[in-house]
């Protein structure tokens, strides 16, 4: 687009506010939190070593600098706990994506080819949720899972069971969780693509003679790939940071990532090892981060 | 629609909303025992009524959520502008991962950031802090609603305008936002119900006195399930059910408009 001088001046203040914004509250942040990962916990206020000394000129800034070091870095990785807790946020997040990527196609297909005028009410069906108290949606499967809860209540009314399953406090009650929680992540980016597929490429399948399950299989799924990937990527990265549903849902062994931080936060009050497992944290989901921002990028290229 | 996409969408479906009817039905149970029940009774949606801590918390979260939910549409509708209208700037990429990356990025760690930078500059935590925070992580939401409406607004229209001479400012002011309004209010009631349901970052910016719902909700739950936390929950269900419908009816004229 040509812009002409006062055009330009205009553009410039439209980004100018969310920039000047996103830089302090969401950016600088950032830097902060990694500088403080290289900081000693102290009883003070705050509760860190080494203070900058703005007043101290060059000389405050070098001792400053000197006094940082990656001894929190090392805590990490000599402590079983925080590998464990890497590894256990992996785990769950990977295990959690795969059920969502499975229960979530066939739900987003389902919804995709549902008739047309009911469309957009059946995806504000599934949006509802989305936007519904986390925290209650969670709360809810305590009530559901726990030994004298409802599925248990129900299973032993059909003589399924002979005595209570327990699943709350276990790592199913994590997954499950995660899984319902994250639904409609799932779902929704993989619909809008499934939703733009041409129908004629299923009906010419179709017409050479493919069934139903060929027709999904071999056109269909493999079309619908930047909706999947965008989905468990929507899903997966703030899973790993995840904190409700492993401290209601999990039991106390449950180790993961966001759980360890906010502990070491609020229980130890070690503010910079803290903002180490940030940093970790960080460290993982970036790489799912920038595949997630190509994902979004191919799709928007793809619109006509 | 064949059976199986029908009996897919109603079991995928069913399984959203089962745990929340669950809680539905729960909160009208007169029993102490969660579940055990004790016939029809209201008598939960009294006690909480009458709960000053609780409803302190409301209040505080209503407050922010307003506040929040005010600069966050402001800031997403013009990050929407500048994503959709304004073709390749210098920073964009940067603007984009900036706009959107707080949607992806773990809440523990927005909070803990936000927490250390207010520590940093001497901000005294409270309301102001919390507004802060949900502002930042709401602005990415309201853009993506709004990018979304403008990517399917005839861009003649302004270019129409523009070229009889209107200036940049009337073109925004005449002819983009009003084609733009359902989607900014959709936005913004986006942001609302955002705001309102948000723990882990509010539980690291709050300070004294500060304390949102959930964060006292999250405290009640830690000690277990108990009949006064499901009728509260079942009001926070239907006002965020009610401003979701809302926004989704918003944008759902689009097509018709």
């Amino acid at each position: 687009m040509k812009a002409a001088g006062p055009r330009r001046l205009f553009d410039r203040l439209v980004r100018l506010p969310p920039f000047l914004w996103l830089t302090t509250f969401f950016l600088l942040p950032f830097a902060i939190t990694l500088k403080i990962s290289l900081s000693e916990p102290a009883t003070a206020i705050p509760p860190y070593l080494p203070v900058l000394d703005w007043q101290g000129g060059l000389e405050g800034w070098s001792t400053f600098l000197e006094a940082l070091n990656f001894d929190n870095y090392a805590t990490l990785a000599a402590d079983t706990l925080y590998r464990d807790a890497a590894l256990g946020s992996l785990a769950y997040a990977v295990a959690a994506s795969l059920i969502l990527v499975a229960l979530g196609t066939p739900f987003a297909y389902a919804l995709a080819r549902a008739p047309s005028r009911w469309q957009p009410r059946l995806v504000a069906l599934v949006v509802v949720p989305f936007w519904t108290s986390f925290l209650i949606r969670v709360y809810a499967w305590i009530a559901i899972l726990k030994p004298e809860g409802l599925l248990n209540l129900v299973l032993l009314r059909l003589g399924l069971i002979s005595e209570p399953l327990t699943i709350l406090n276990t790592d199913a009650a994590v997954v499950i969780g995660l899984v319902y929680a994250y639904l409609p992540f799932m779902v929704l980016p993989l619909y809008a693509v499934m939703n733009r597929l041409d129908p004629a490429l299923r009906e010419a399948a179709a017409d050479l003679g493919a069934s139903p399950m060929r027709v999904f299989w071999s056109v269909t799924l493999p079309l619908s790939l930047p909706g999947i990937v965008a989905g468990a990527g929507l899903c997966f990265i703030p899973m790993i940071g995840e904190f409700v549903i492993p401290d209601l849902l999990g039991g106390s062994e449950t180790l993961m990532l966001g759980r360890v931080l906010w502990t070491e936060f609020f229980s130890n009050r070690d503010w910079p090892l803290a903002s180490a497992v940030a940093v970790l944290i960080l460290a993982i989901v970036i790489g799912p981060v920038v595949l997630f921002r190509d994902s979004l990028r191919a799709g928007e290229e793809e619109r006509p | 629609m064949t059976w199986v996409t029908r009996t897919a969408l109603v079991a995928g479906l069913g399984f959203l909303y089962a745990p929340i009817l669950v809680l539905i039905v729960y909160s009208f149970n007169a029993s102490t025992l969660v579940t055990v029940w004790g016939g029809f009774s209201t008598r939960w949606y009294g006690t909480l009524m009458a709960d000053a801590p609780l409803l302190a918390a409301a209040w505080v979260s209503l407050r922010v959520a307003v506040l929040a939910s005010l600069i966050a549409t402001v800031l997403g509708t013009l990050s929407a502008l500048a994503l959709e209208r304004q073709g390749r700037f210098r920073g964009r990429g940067l603007f984009t991962g900036l706009v959107f990356g707080p949607i992806v990025m773990p809440e523990v760690m927005i909070g803990l950031s936000l927490l250390l930078l207010f520590i940093g500059i001497g901000l005294d935590r409270g309301v102001a802090t919390i507004v802060i925070a949900h502002a930042t992580f709401c602005t990415g939401f309201v853009t993506v609603v709004v990018a979304a409406r403008l990517r399917g607004l005839d861009r003649s229209l302004e270019e129409a305008a523009a070229d009889l001479g209107a200036t940049p400012v009337r073109v925004l002011a005449t002819i983009t936002l009003p084609l733009l309004a359902p989607a900014v209010v959709a936005g913004a009631l986006l942001s609302f119900t955002l705001s309102l349901d948000d723990l882990v970052i509010a539980s690291f910016v709050s300070g004294p006195g500060s304390t949102t719902l959930p964060m006292r909700l999250y405290s009640q739950v830690r000690l277990g399930v108990n009949p006064e936390i499901n009728a509260a929950s079942t009001l926070l269900v239907g006002l965020v059910s009610a401003a979701v419908l809302l926004a989704s009816w918003l944008t759902d004229r689009r097509g018709r408009a």
